[in-house]
């Protein structure tokens, strides 16, 4: 068992590049944080995370309650999903799923019923607190828990540091660096104690030493009120320290940077420096299973953009249509022009807005053109690098966009790409409007489809190789077998004598045998004596000239 | 509803190719009124036939390789490669040598290598080099600067010569133009003259050559300018300027009476337009951040080295164009540590 020690800086280091970005957030935070109505049908996908998809557990038919488990995780990297809402399953198949490429996939379909009766979940711990860690995981997995900062690992799986690895600080990620995205600031503002319950919870399931939650220095009233939170109990356990507001400070390994000044190894895991890193919104939802008996079948969502009337932040169900929480917020202005899930600068662009909103829906931005203009067509790459200045992770963006541009995706790795974490900074500075981050992402994906051919034709070879392998060994085998089988049937023996009896008994065969041969193409066992006696005295004759010659 | 998708980052983009180019051009103003200044109406012929054959050949060249033609020709790449070559020749060279050089510089330089960005030279100094090599003699014929008791000639004289060779009356060429104070200088040093009796001269003024000081700290402003308003990284200027400094200290502090003064040397020639608007053309520079560095030194170096012992007055367009050899090389041996990583190591 190690123990690593991580010092928290007195002053948060700036990150390396990154960029100032107009945060936009207030839009959304001018009214506060309130529940989406119940929609008429939820759309509930079964692979809201990454991992392997949920199998459904009920059927077409089957009358559910909100917060009843419809599909079992089948393994350990992948989370149940919960009906958000009690109602009646309409149908389970393909449906569109937020995706970059507009893909359906498969869904459970809800018509809520209205009368919201809750099902008993049996994730409620009385003394949390004094409760095996293991017993924590488990319940936090039931849930359906996972990372609400965006990518959607299961978080009972980052609750686990394993047998063999200790963790010293307990990093709460509630930094939000993204414009437009204020989400965790308006879930921070109105249920701070919701929020620090979960992130004690998790110190006690990780056994982490220390707790930080990182802040954008631009949201004083979060601050405050989880200050405020921490100074009515006189709790002194869970540090508060605002990070300078910069994109994209709140990627995971920047933010421990800012905050310790410890770089998360290329290809590594924050778990390799003692460190686990959680989503503010994840420590709320934490606490809601835990303390409430809730599954995850909710969260906030921020609905802005110039494309909206009412801007605002939501307590949404999972699996609410993207077209719901627009009337909800007023419905399109005339300005509406593009619709993206999540943020302006990693997000995605929605073909259509009857996708269902997900457990990793943290925004929904109806951006006008003011906001996202159309791309222009792409100039020369002028080299002007200063995409490598605000390269967040300090790459080279000019050098990658080079070899993806010319497939040389040996040459790209030996420049990192896999250290790129697609922030779209690059992209942002570039006065050749050039989509880097697209190039990025294509090489990245031809790698991986290089890497699975070649697993693919690695593991086809090997099969070969085993097959050969196999029929030979079932043929020496087979000869073995019969070698013995031989062996038992000839007779034992006892001692020198008998075996010397054998031998003469064998020698004796075999002269038969040959004496036999010889004689046998002659084909003379039907001639009569005479012809014997004859066929002798040639013989004799034969010999004796052979013999004097 | 249904919305056009596209790929991330959505954000309105402030940056934009032409308005780059637009800025590096408008840094040019104060070294270009200096100069027009000092040498008159031949600059500005310069500027308009280097200009307009750039364009010219730009277009052409672009229709040949069925390229978008106005699109790419409002990048203002072309316009300011042509700018730049105009900035650096003699103002009294005939009409012939800005549009020899403008062609070199767009048709061999810069589009058959693929167009902007794929040239691995500078285009304004490789058509510079082209006619220093080729045309010497045209090559020289600087006026004398403003400030100094000789012929100088007016608007028609000027046109006259630039486009028809014809002299004024009682005129000749040598007494029309003057040597430059760095191939003044350069000559005398050989003839074993002093630098105090060089500089006792009237071609040099307070502290380099009469006029050419104050266009160096024209291009200074307009480079200052251009880093002030981020269109440059500052490693490539002060780098250049630091190498040169620290070279020409060296020798100076030697041997004062054989070699020029820093001062001199930073404020000579083409130093300053060098240093902040050839040197720093992102296309062929280096691109890392150290490698900016040792690709600014190595232009100052070689620039003094050219100056002192080379066969030319001058040596900055050398300087860049060998440096623009080794930028690739600096890059590659350059990388910045990635973040997370032990070491800047490659694997």
């Amino acid at each position: 068992m190690r123990r690593l020690m991580v010092t928290l800086l007195e002053q948060p280091k700036r990150i390396h590049g990154g960029l100032h970005l107009d945060a936009n957030k207030t839009q959304s935070l001018q009214q506060p944080l309130r529940s989406a109505s119940v929609p008429g049908q939820l759309y509930i996908p079964l692979s809201q995370h990454i991992g392997e998809a949920a199998e459904p557990l009920v059927e077409v038919g089957d009358k559910v309650l909100k917060g009843q488990l419809i599909a079992r995780s089948p393994g350990y990297i992948s989370a149940p999903v919960h009906a958000s809402s009690s109602g009646k399953v309409v149908a389970i198949g393909d449906y569109p799923v937020p995706h970059p490429s507009g893909m359906h996939a498969a869904c459970i379909v809800i018509a809520t019923d209205g009368e919201d009766r809750p099902a008993d979940t049996r994730l409620r711990m009385d003394d949390v607190f004094n409760a095996d860690p293991a017993d924590i995981r488990q319940r936090v997995r039931d849930a359906g828990i996972v990372g609400l900062g965006g990518a959607g690992f299961p978080a009972s799986v980052k609750l686990n540091p394993g047998p063999d690895r200790e963790v010293d600080l307990l990093v709460i990620n509630a930094a939000e660096c993204e414009p437009y995205i204020s989400c965790d600031e308006a879930l921070m503002c109105s249920r701070p104690q919701e929020i620090l319950d979960g992130v004690r919870i998790m110190r006690h399931a990780l056994n982490a030493s220390q707790v930080v939650i990182g802040i954008e220095d631009n949201m004083p009233t979060a601050l405050v009120q989880l200050q405020h939170c921490l100074d009515q109990t006189g709790a002194s356990d869970i540090q508060l320290t605002p990070v300078p507001t910069i994109y994209p400070a709140g990627g995971e390994k920047q933010l421990i940077y800012a905050l310790t000044g410890e770089e998360v190894p290329s290809q590594g895991l924050p778990i390799d420096l003692g460190i686990v890193c959680h989503n503010v919104g994840t420590a709320g939802a934490i606490a809601r299973a835990l303390t409430q008996g809730e599954p995850l079948i909710s969260r906030v969502v921020t609905v802005t953009g110039e494309g909206v009337r009412q801007p605002a932040n939501l307590e949404v169900r999972i699996g609410t249509p993207v077209a719901d929480l627009i009337e909800e917020c007023g419905g399109y202005t005339d300005d509406v022009a593009r619709l993206l899930m999540g943020g302006p600068m990693m997000g995605f662009s929605l073909p259509n807005d009857s996708v269902p909103s997900i457990k990793t829906t943290n925004c929904i931005l109806a951006a006008s053109y003011r906001e996202t203009p159309q791309v222009t067509a792409a100039s020369p790459c002028i080299r002007c690098s200063d995409c490598a200045d605000v390269c967040p992770v300090s790459l080279l963006p000019q050098q990658l966009y080079w070899y993806a541009h010319a497939r040389n995706f040996d040459q790209i790795q030996d420049y990192n790409l896999f250290d790129c974490i697609e922030c779209g900074c690059c992209a942002q500075v570039c006065p050749s409007h050039i989509p880097l981050v697209q190039y990025y992402r294509f090489a990245k994906t031809e790698i991986w489809a290089m890497e699975s051919e070649r697993q693919f034709s690695d593991m086809s070879r090997q099969r070969h190789e085993f097959r050969i392998e196999r029929l030979e060994r079932e043929k020496k085998a087979l000869e073995e077998r019969r070698a013995k089988a031989r062996k038992a049937l000839k007779p034992k023996v006892g001692d020198a004598n008998a075996k010397q009896a054998e031998i003469a008994a064998a020698l004796q065969r075999v002269k038969a045998k040959k004496a036999a041969q010889s004689v046998g193409p002659l084909n003379t066992s039907d001639l009569t004596e005479e012809q014997r006696a004859k066929i002798a005295e040639v013989d004799r004759r034969r010999s004796s000239a052979n013999g004097q010659p | 509803m249904e919305f056009p998708t596209q790929s991330s980052p959505y954000l309105p983009l402030n940056k934009n190719l032409s308005r780059l180019m637009v800025q590096v051009m408008l840094g040019l103003i104060p070294g270009a009124m200096c100069l027009f200044w000092f040498f008159g109406w031949g600059i500005l012929f310069n500027l308009l036939i280097t200009s307009a054959t750039a364009l010219l050949a730009e277009a052409a060249m672009l229709q040949l390789r069925r390229r978008p033609v106005t699109a790419t020709l409002c990048d203002g790449s072309a316009l300011l490669t042509g700018l730049l070559l105009g900035l650096s020749l003699p103002p009294l060279a005939p009409w012939w040598i800005p549009v020899v050089g403008a062609l070199f510089a767009i048709v061999v330089a810069k589009q058959l290598y693929g167009g902007l960005g794929y040239n691995p030279f500078n285009p304004a100094m490789v058509g510079f080099v082209v006619l220093i090599i080729s045309f010497p003699l045209q090559m020289t014929l600087w006026p004398p600067p403003q400030g100094i008791e000789a012929e100088t000639l007016g608007l028609a004289d000027t046109l006259q010569l630039v486009f028809a060779s014809v002299l004024p009356a009682d005129t000749t060429l040598d007494s029309v133009t003057m040597a430059t104070p760095l191939d003044v200088a350069k000559t005398r040093i050989g003839l074993n003259f002093t630098w105090s009796e060089i500089l006792a001269d009237p071609r040099y003024g307070s502290f380099a050559g009469r006029g050419w000081e104050w266009i160096n700290v024209g291009f200074l402003l307009g480079g200052l300018w251009l880093w002030q308003r981020r269109a440059i990284h500052w490693q490539i200027p002060v780098s250049m300027l630091c190498s040169l400094f620290i070279m020409s200290l060296f020798f100076y502090v030697a041997d004062a009476d054989s070699f020029g003064s820093p001062i001199f040397h930073l404020f000579s020639g083409a130093t300053m337009m060098g240093a902040f608007f050839i040197a720093t053309d992102p296309v062929s520079a280096a691109t890392t951040r150290r490698g900016r560095l040792y690709y600014g030194a190595g232009i100052g170096v070689l620039t003094y080295v050219i100056r002192t012992w080379g066969g030319y007055p001058e040596g900055i367009a050398f300087a860049v164009l060998l440096m623009n050899m080794a930028a690739p090389t600096i890059d590659y041996l350059t990388p910045p540590r990635v973040f997370g990583q032990k070491d800047a190591e490659k694997n």
